[in-house]
């Protein structure tokens, strides 16, 4: 057994003394099972949010971006809070599944399926917000460089906004098919195990007819790699973006630097938090204790309080920065973010984003599972008024005080918010439904190094 | 030989007998269709059969029918001209020189007519006096397309015609004639030769006809004591550039105060230019109880009540005379008018004193004061814009109350509406036998008359006035009558049996009385007529001037109100202006409203708040107000600057008649007009409630930036070089200080921008008043549209131009500055920044005219993902509508907030019901400017269609284009010429001489915007 060696200080990160066979079962348990009651009134709830979002947005597009809260010092508010929102949520994926992969880590294995599942889904409800902000959305198509025969007319390459059309399509693009890649060998499984013809042939085409030669594998891992080389500088690449529609204006508040790395650190923050969220609940739901472990969790929970940390690290620069600055306008920014009519939402994003990770520092809170998952909403409550914080509260004071005034979101902001939200869970659940969410083909190459029964017999012959 | 060629049509033709080409040229049809035979014989079609086949065609065809029908195409009614009107090419504007009289509002305009309709409003400046138009006069041309002008002549409410009208008029004239009952005929002042003649006539026909003057909002203290002192009703015209020392006691005269207009010659004194070694400007003291125009661009401004103002007054008037008084002042307000007394002294006829107090004493004393020191400010003629005076008015009201009046004509007055007794005199008209009413609505008056005279717009009439004496003006129709209206002369001439209509009247009378042979199509080319004045006013001294320092004010009630009318809608008679409601107020900048002013030290005292709810809205508390036998409940305001124990209320609001829903707008403050005084004594107590204002500025103050506003004071400007008070902002480059103006901070590369035009426009804060007439010449020329009050409340007005209005915390912008600059820490600087948020109780005023800056570098060109927004050759800032997508982005990144979105469809749309949402409204519209749809964003164009039309006119023409050729609307509706528009790459134009101007300065230099915009540092005499 040399070749699956580990360390004996290790923990195990498979439990419960699975074998190859268990892991099958208990992934393929999930798709061939029925849904209980718990998950259609779940599903039912999201289904209800995301109507209501649906709803919203057709208001919205039928009569005017006048519905929002919107006005014209602050023209933009919940739709782009929610936009950045949702695309740093989408990066713990990447980072998990490529990034992790690169430094092999082997217990992102457990969690990266849903982790990149995530991803997409939170890709999505971001990829909404850019269309639906617009005024005239069925032009939306402007905004990509189609040759076209209104003359000389092409895009703007100098604005943000456009880089981030890009930067986005291709995260989704590349986040999707590495996913993809992922799931082959799992769907292949499943097809292999499907009694129902219907079933079947589903399964077959979307395992794209793996069929477990050496070659399919040794090809498998060779994508993987490129993929995850690709995939981690998009990792930086999208919230840098992202960063530069404030980081590259004029307006005191988003003209700042610091933007790219600190976005990127919030992204990754909020990004595991929402991870927490999701796999606290699945690994109850779906009976995968023994697969994503405490261990798991803690792991999370330090890439969480590292990235609070940095984050906080950030939001303090910012305000040395301001000050050391001398530039008046600069320094009333953060003077009003922090002290002005907004200043409960900046001290809720500080409360939730810098002071509540720091409980993480204590092993008893960060292997508690109710705790983790009490933080990780707070977490991503924090890191939703983060972003509030820095588009409206820039905003709304700027540079002529004749022009300062305040904003106050309506039904319909906080209705395709909510929407956005049963979206993703109606995409979460149903994903969880048919997918196999934990990526079994990877678990099984750790099983014999990091399976507890593998260990201890190993470690017992040892001794 | 020719031979006459034939064309040929059918083979037919070769035979010549053919019977189908008989046929064809009998019948448009060869064989008639036998569509009767078929459907009329019932028979035969029921023992028809429907095969399949024609069932399928049947449905085939009604289907497609019922399709079609459904598909109703929008119906664009375009009528051609049959004959080809001389001079009316379509795209070529025409201009008409004209004069509005509406009784508020006097002044000489020029009219923009495109394809026969009026469409802009222009100052015809080359009238020298009454040429300026003010925000009200330039949106007097929608009031045109008001859809709720009364279109016909109506009895008794009924629909009518004139010839029923006149002859009912007639016989019921007639027969009070023969019942020697009185009949008024109530009119506004005319200030119509013509028209006086043809009521003389009237008078003459039918003696008992009493002409009395009612002016809406009158100067009738002024007018009694003018006329006593000079013998004859007019008023006293100020210029105001000659003097070096001007002292107003309650007088806004940059506002309405005795008719106006006196913006352009206070401000020619105002505006100091050091290239000639001295800066000089005229000193402004005002002592006023409202925060005014006036007030907030004097050097010195006192708040004091009316009570206050006359002792103060007398106190100025026995110490510039020196006379032994005894009157008792505070001792800072014993400062503030020795200080004034001094200076009237000091400068002597150089100075000059006004008041705005109705009360006859004091405007006794201003004469006498004004010729005691001979000062050059009294101008040789009178105006005669204003001539209510004396009692007839009381008289006539307390007869007709009495039941002693038989009959009654208004012509372009609302006595119910604007009366304090309105209420009974609405009772009394009502029971009139006879009432008629010249009115453009059915108003409050015009509603309860037995007989109302459809009236049309001025720009539908001829008209002839003599504004000031000797000045002469005429006015012409600029379109056909839109409806079935007749003016009041008309109707007067027909009824005294004259064969001439009003038109060919005043072209006899100016012919014999006025023109002296001079050509009648010149003066109406023109617009108006300067006689030569033969001599000065005579003043007869009055002999025993009395000090009486009492100002009727009623001791139980506790606050002195002060009436004043509004830059927006003035005597309110355009309260179906959607513009005007839209307009903000200059001082308090609240759309849609009227509400009482009050100092917060009185706010705090009786409880009354001002708070911003969660979008930031203003809502203000409610107020009683009574005095005698009326009380209002009425919104607050907190104004700075307002005087302790005073309270503020506008005229011209609660309009509810003959007018839209939307526009029936606050409370009619005219029941408190009592003895036509504005200032009245009234108890004012906290009521339950919140009023949601509509408030374009809800940040009042300018923080300490004192880069945004740059200012300094006389002193200062001729003494210390430009690096002192108008340094260009530094930044540091490798620990070197570098202008940011420099090419080494840059990181930009910029255009050759010195071939072809360059535009820029220059804004003098010196000059600028606040006015707004650019504001609404800035709606007419460019479609702005009118949004309504809730959208204003959410901060969503869509005004391309607007006029920012600050005031200082501290007792000056610059004690702002210097209290900022001295903060320390950062607990100072959260309670300094939370103070300066708030303005001082007598705060110094600026105003900023603010629109889009056109950058060099503009921070929203870079950033629109469309390229809708990109920079033009000749400096504009360009905005592509068509292809903006509506990310807003622009908007956000604009450091001076100037651009507007549509927020929804502004146009065609029922819930904005306002002119652009019918056909009538819509034609107000400026066909060279497109009307943006919902989702876009807008904002200024540095109005492009007029800079493009200039470029293209010179270019047909085969000359150069002069300076001053350019022009923008803004630029040429400010009468004070605060903005001044050219091309920069004309080295010896206005602007590049104002461009190189030790003032000059851009607004936040420091951004690095490069802007094509830029302002001159604001000069106090202080």
């Amino acid at each position: 057994m040399g070749s699956h060696y580990e360390a004996a200080i290790r923990k195990p990160l498979v439990t419960g003394g699975k074998s190859y066979h268990d892991v099958t079962v208990d992934i393929a348990a999930q798709v061939e099972g029925k849904a209980n009651m718990q998950w259609w009134i779940v599903f039912s709830i999201a289904l209800v949010g995301f109507l209501w979002g649906v709803g919203c947005i057709i208001y919205t597009i039928s009569t005017g971006i006048g519905v929002w809260g919107l006005n014209k010092t602050v023209g933009w508010a919940w739709d782009i809070t929610n936009f950045v929102w949702w695309v740093g949520i989408g990066h713990a994926g990447t980072l998990i599944s490529a990034v992790l992969l690169l430094f092999r880590q082997k217990w992102r294995m457990a969690i990266n399926r849903s982790a990149e599942a995530m991803t997409i889904f939170s890709v999505i409800q971001a990829g909404l917000f850019p269309i639906i902000h617009m005024g005239r959305p069925w032009l939306g198509y402007w905004v990509l460089p189609i040759p076209n025969t209104y003359g000389s007319l092409w895009v703007n390459f100098n604005s943000p906004l456009l880089w981030d059309v890009f930067a986005i399509s291709t995260y989704l693009s590349v986040s999707l098919v590495f996913w993809w890649t992922g799931l082959l060998p799992d769907f292949a499984m499943i097809r292999d195990r499907a009694v129902k013809p219907f079933q079947k042939k589903i399964y077959s085409i979307l395992s794209f007819g793996w069929s477990g030669r050496a070659k399919d594998w040794q090809r498998f891992e060779e994508v993987s790699l490129v993929l995850a080389g690709l995939a981690t500088p998009l990792v930086l690449s999208v919230h840098t973006i992202v960063s530069f529609d404030f980081a590259t204006s004029v307006i005191p508040g988003w003209h700042t630097t610091i933007f790219p790395p600190y976005f990127v650190a919030g992204a990754v923050f909020s990004g595991f938090a929402m991870v927490n969220t999701l796999l606290i609940i699945t690994r109850k739901v779906c009976n995968l204790e023994n697969y994503i472990t405490v261990q798991h969790i803690e792991l999370m929970n330090i890439v969480i309080m590292i990235t609070g940390s940095i984050v906080g690290v950030a939001y303090i620069t910012e305000l040395f920065i301001a000050w050391y600055s001398g530039v008046e306008y600069e320094q009333y920014a953060f003077l009003n973010r922090a002290t002005g009519p907004y200043w409960w939402a900046y001290w809720s994003m500080m409360s939730c984003n810098v002071f509540s990770p720091q409980f993480m520092w204590f092993k008893k809170l960060r292997t508690s599972i109710i705790f983790s998952f009490l933080i990780s909403i707070v977490v991503n409550i924090g890191m939703w008024f983060e972003r509030f914080v820095i588009i409206v509260t820039s905003l709304h004071r700027d540079y002529l005080p004749s022009s300062w005034t305040m904003f106050s979101p309506t039904f319909v902001d906080i209705g395709i918010f909510i929407g956005t939200i049963g979206f993703f869970f109606v995409l979460f659940l149903l994903y969880a439904r048919t997918f196999p969410v934990i990526a079994q083909a990877e678990v099984k190459t750790i099983l014999k190094t990091s399976g507890d029964n593998f260990k201890k017999l190993r470690d017992g012959g040892k001794q | 030989m020719k031979k006459k060629k034939t064309y040929w049509k059918n083979v037919e033709q070769i035979d010549k007998n053919s019977n189908l080409v008989k046929d064809i040229e009998s019948k448009e049809f060869a064989n008639q269709l036998p569509v009767d035979s078929i459907l009329l014989n019932q028979e035969g079609l029921e023992a028809e059969n429907t095969n399949r086949r024609d069932f399928l065609k049947y449905v085939g065809f009604s289907t497609t029918a019922a399709a079609l029908a459904a598909c109703e195409g929008p119906v664009i009614k375009s009528v051609p001209y049959v004959f080809q009107p001389e001079q009316i090419r379509p795209g070529i504007a025409n201009y008409y020189a004209t004069a509005i009289a509406d009784g508020f509002d006097f002044a000489s305009i020029l009219i923009k007519t495109r394809e026969g309709r009026p469409i802009k409003i222009e100052s015809n400046n080359e009238a020298s006096d009454f040429s300026s138009a003010n925000a009200r006069v330039h949106a007097s041309v929608l009031s045109l397309y008001d859809t709720k002008r009364i279109q016909l002549p109506k009895i008794k409410g009924q629909d009518s015609s004139w010839d029923e009208l006149k002859s009912k008029v007639l016989s019921d004239l007639n027969s009070a004639s023969k019942k020697q009952g009185k009949v008024v005929l109530l009119t506004q002042t005319l200030a119509s030769p013509t028209t006086n003649k043809i009521i003389k006539d009237l008078i003459t026909k039918f003696p008992n006809i009493e002409h009395i003057i009612l002016d809406t909002v009158p100067s009738n203290y002024a007018v009694e004591s003018f006329k006593e002192a000079y013998g004859f009703e007019g008023l006293v015209d100020y210029d105001f550039s000659k003097s070096d020392f001007i002292v107003s006691v309650g007088a806004d005269f940059l506002g309405d105060w005795q008719g106006g207009g006196y913006d352009k010659k206070y401000v020619s004194n105002r505006v100091p230019d050091n290239k000639t070694g001295k800066g000089k400007m005229s000193k402004h003291v005002q002592f006023e109880a409202n925060m005014t125009l006036s007030g907030a661009n004097a050097d010195m401004r006192v708040p004091a009540t009316p009570s206050e103002q006359k002792k103060i007054l007398s106190y100025i008037y026995s110490a510039v005379k020196g006379l032994n008084s005894k009157i008792k002042l505070s001792p800072e307000h014993e400062k503030n008018a020795k200080f004034a007394a001094d200076g009237i002294k000091k400068f002597g006829s150089k100075a000059v004193i006004v008041s705005g107090l109705d009360d006859k004493n004091v405007q006794d004393i201003i004469l006498d004061l004004n010729n005691y020191i001979k000062s050059f400010a009294i101008d040789d003629s009178a105006r005669l814009i204003r001539t209510q005076s004396g009692d007839e008015v009381d008289i006539f009201l307390e007869e007709l109350l009495d039941g002693k009046v038989s009959g009654l004509i208004t012509v372009g007055v609302n006595p119910v509406y604007s009366l304090s007794e309105g209420e009974k005199i609405k009772k009394a008209i009502s029971d009139l036998d006879f009432s008629l009413s010249f009115s453009m609505k059915e108003d409050e008056t015009s509603s309860v008359c037995r007989y109302i005279a459809a009236a049309p717009h001025y720009l539908e009439s001829w008209g002839d006035y003599e504004f000031k004496e000797g000045q002469y003006f005429l006015a012409q129709p600029t379109i056909r009558p839109l409806f079935n209206t007749m003016l009041f002369q008309d109707f007067v001439l027909s009824i005294i049996g004259s064969s001439k209509d009003y038109y060919a009247t005043i072209k006899e009378f100016w012919k014999q009385n006025i023109l002296n042979g001079r050509s009648w199509n010149k003066v109406l080319h023109d617009g108006f007529y300067k006689k030569s004045k033969k001599e000065k006013l005579k003043f007869n001294p009055k002999k025993n001037i009395t000090l009486d320092t009492d100002l009727n004010v009623n001791k139980e009630s506790d606050m002195e109100l002060v009436l004043y009318t509004k830059t927006g809608m003035g005597d309110g008679q355009q309260a179906n202006n959607p513009w005007l409601q839209e307009f903000p107020d200059p001082i308090t900048r609240v759309t849609w409203d009227n509400y009482l002013t009050i100092s917060s030290f009185d706010a705090n005292r009786i409880g009354f708040k001002n708070l911003n709810v969660a979008d930031g809205a203003l809502n203000g508390s409610y107020a009683k107000i009574s005095g005698g036998e009326s009380t209002l409940k009425i919104p607050v305001v907190i104004q700075p600057g307002q005087a302790k124990g005073s309270v503020g209320l506008a005229l011209g609001y609660g309009r509810k008649l003959g007018i839209q829903e939307e526009m029936q707008t606050g409370e009619n403050a005219f029941v408190f007009f009592k003895s036509f005084r504005k200032n009245q004594s009234v108890k004012v107590e906290l009521t339950d409630g919140f009023h949601e204002f509509a408030c374009t500025q809800l940040q009042n103050t300018l923080m300490g930036r004192g880069d945004i506003i740059k200012e300094s004071t006389l002193e200062i400007f001729n003494t210390k070089d430009k690096k002192y008070w108008n340094p260009i902002p530094k930044v540091s480059k490798n620990h070197i200080e570098t202008a940011v103006t420099s090419k080494k901070v840059d990181i930009w590369e910029g255009f050759d921008r010195s071939i072809g035009h360059h535009f820029n426009l220059s804004i003098d804060l010196n000059a600028c008043t606040g006015c707004g007439a650019c504001v609404i010449a800035c709606h007419a020329e460019n479609n702005v549209p009118v949004v309504g009050k809730r959208e204003i409340r959410k901060s969503r007005d869509m005004h391309w131009l607007r006029i920012d209005r600050y005031y200082s915390s501290e007792d000056s912008f610059e004690d702002d500055v210097d209290t900022k600059d001295a903060i320390s820490g950062i607990g100072d600087s959260l309670t300094t920044f939370g103070k300066m948020e708030k303005a001082s109780e007598n705060p110094q005023v600026a105003f900023q005219p603010v629109m889009c800056q056109h950058c060099n570098h503009a921070p929203c060109e870079t950033v629109c993902p469309v390229a809708a927004s990109s920079h033009g050759r000749q400096g504009q800032n360009h905005m592509a509508y068509n292809r903006c997508v509506g990310t807003r982005y622009c908007a956000n990144n604009c450091p001076y907030k100037v651009r507007r979105f549509n927020w929804f469809l502004y146009n065609k749309n029922d819930e904005f019901d306002y002119h652009m949402n019918n056909d009538l409204g819509r034609m107000v519209l400026n066909p060279d400017v497109v009307v943006r749809s919902r989702g876009v964003m807008e904002k200024c164009s540095m109005c492009i269609q007029m800079t493009q039309k200039t470029i293209l006119d010179a270019k047909l023409e085969g000359r150069q284009i002069q300076d001053g050729d350019f022009k923008v609307a803004c630029s040429s509706a400010c009468t004070t010429e605060a903005m001044v528009f050219g091309d920069i790459n004309d080295k010896d134009s206005k602007v590049s001489e104002l461009k190189a101007n030790d003032r000059m300065y851009h607004l936040l230099e420091s951004v690095g915007t490069k802007p094509n915009v830029m302002y001159q540092t604001k000069i106090r005499n202080t």
